[in-house]
């Protein structure tokens, strides 16, 4: 095994390397084109062997995705922000007609005001699309859920897409020692693609994204729920396949220090790994604080989060997306998810537009008693 | 489908086999025009069957053998299509 410094998008690209998928439409957006750039340049050097498509738009991207998926061609993409948005009509359409694609998310801030950093809003557009999606919490996760994500969506009881979600310029941007898997560990990982129904099977002809009326379209909507449900046990079962090879343990998500905790902090991407150095700072001082990570936000491990909190007696949620006019979308999630348990909870917005927070931010964060946005001036919970 | 299926008997994104596609009489939502064929002009070239976006023109073999009004809806495309003129659209 071999530890090389890489970004987070080089490390996708990696893992798309050592996948060797048969397409890859794509049209490049900040911050995912390194991922892409990264690929394409392996490509040219003969050492992966894609169809790269140059489309016109990520609208394209993803509706040519849904045609080499669905032709039996083992197919990946990558996009943030405002391709997302663009492409997020096609995105419900590929988790309709259960097209098994890989998609790398490097997270970013939707306009309006335009801007490139990250947060949150692109992954929570299409959040109810139907499309798996899994966070990273730094680049060694970006490239562990890569080579985890074939075998997730292509699986025969889920067969949906699967978005490899991380965060813009804090990962994808930054150098991480990361360990790949030798080549020939992920090619056996990943196994062969198959397809039940290839839809440029001349010999047993097809329609395919057929037309529903009220007859039947609520139908196909419960196998989609069903087939998203199925993917909850089996992102643990693949974790932990591959923690076999690789000997990290990725999950639905990952608790830290919450068996006695009392304030538990929750949250999605690289500020979990910001989140637990600020618990060890206060385990130091004897403090009862544990933090959850959630890796799979959707399907979301609703009763895991239960079980990790059994103990709690207070949740603080954050939230790196806005739901203007609602609670924003984790809290609500989190809210869902303890409903009746009797923990106490407590949502902060922050980090909207690439914002950071520091360790001290998330330090105030844990000692206040007042909800809201955080790191925005003007507030009063200052960070 | 003839019978509503159950979700959990459906086709992962409700792939259809070409033998179910029957099952809709497409031809009752018919506009009120309905294709008439003068045989004499008809050169059985076929561009009404491989343009009809169903599956309205019925072959006996590789030769023209009319329309199958169960899926036509009437939207004048063969009539379109057809070089001699031989498809004329008439009202029902």
């Amino acid at each position: 095994m071999t530890l090389e410094l890489l970004t987070g998008g080089e490390a996708v690209a990696h893992a798309m390397r050592q996948i060797d998928p048969d397409v890859v439409p794509v049209y490049p957006i900040t911050p995912q084109t390194p991922i892409i750039q990264g690929f394409a340049k392996f490509v040219a050097d003969g050492r992966a062997h894609a169809e790269l498509v140059n489309v016109e738009s990520e609208h394209s991207a993803m509706s040519a995705a849904i045609g080499a998926a669905l032709a039996g061609a083992r197919t990946m993409t990558a996009t943030s922000s405002q391709g997302l948005a663009l492409m997020a009509e096609v995105v419900y359409i590929a988790a309709s007609m259960r097209a098994p694609i890989v998609m790398a998310l490097g997270n970013r801030a939707l306009s309006g005001p335009i801007n490139i950093h990250c947060d949150h809003s692109d992954s929570m557009l299409i959040r109810d699309s139907g499309v798996i999606q899994l966070f990273a919490e730094n680049a060694q996760e970006a490239y562990d859920l890569t080579v985890m994500a074939p075998r997730i969506a292509e699986h025969p009881d889920v067969l949906l897409p699967v978005l490899v979600c991380l965060d813009g310029f804090t990962i994808t941007h930054s150098s991480e020692p990361v360990e790949l898997l030798p080549d020939e560990v992920v090619k056996r990982f990943v196994g062969e693609y198959h397809v039940s129904h290839p839809v440029l099977d001349a010999a047993h002809p097809s329609t395919q994204g057929p037309f529903a009326m009220p007859d039947y379209y609520y139908e196909f909507r419960r196998a989609q729920a069903a087939a998203i449900e199925a993917a909850l046990p089996l992102v643990d079962g693949v974790a932990a396949e591959l923690a076999a090879d690789s000997g990290r343990a990725l999950g639905v998500l990952e608790t830290y220090f919450v068996e006695d905790a009392e304030q538990v902090v929750v949250s999605l991407g690289s500020t979990a790994g910001t989140v637990k150095d600020v618990v060890d700072e206060f385990r130091r001082n004897g403090d009862r604080v544990g933090a959850v990570k959630i890796c799979s936000y959707r399907p979301f491990p609703a009763v895991a989060l239960r079980e990790a909190l059994a103990e709690a007696v207070k949740a603080v949620v954050l939230d790196r997306a806005d739901s203007p006019g609602g609670a924003p979308p984790l809290l609500a999630e989190v809210s869902a998810a303890l409903y009746g348990t009797g923990v106490e909870l407590r949502g902060h917005v922050y980090g909207l537009g690439g914002r950071d927070l520091h360790p001290p931010d998330v330090s105030v964060l844990l000692e206040t008693a007042q909800p809201g946005y955080v790191g925005v001036r003007g507030e009063p919970c200052p960070v | 489908m003839g019978a509503l299926t159950p979700w959990q008997e459906l086709p992962p994104g409700g792939v259809v086999d070409p033998t179910e596609a029957e099952q809709p009489r497409t031809g009752s939502w018919r506009t009120g025009l309905r294709p008439e064929v003068d045989l004499a002009s008809c050169v059985n070239c076929l561009l009404c069957w491989l343009y009809c976006p169903d599956s309205a023109i019925v072959l006996d073999g590789t030769a023209f053998a009319g329309f199958d009004h169960d899926h036509c809806k009437g939207c004048e495309i063969c009539a379109q299509a057809c070089p001699t003129g031989a498809i004329e659209m008439v009202p029902e």
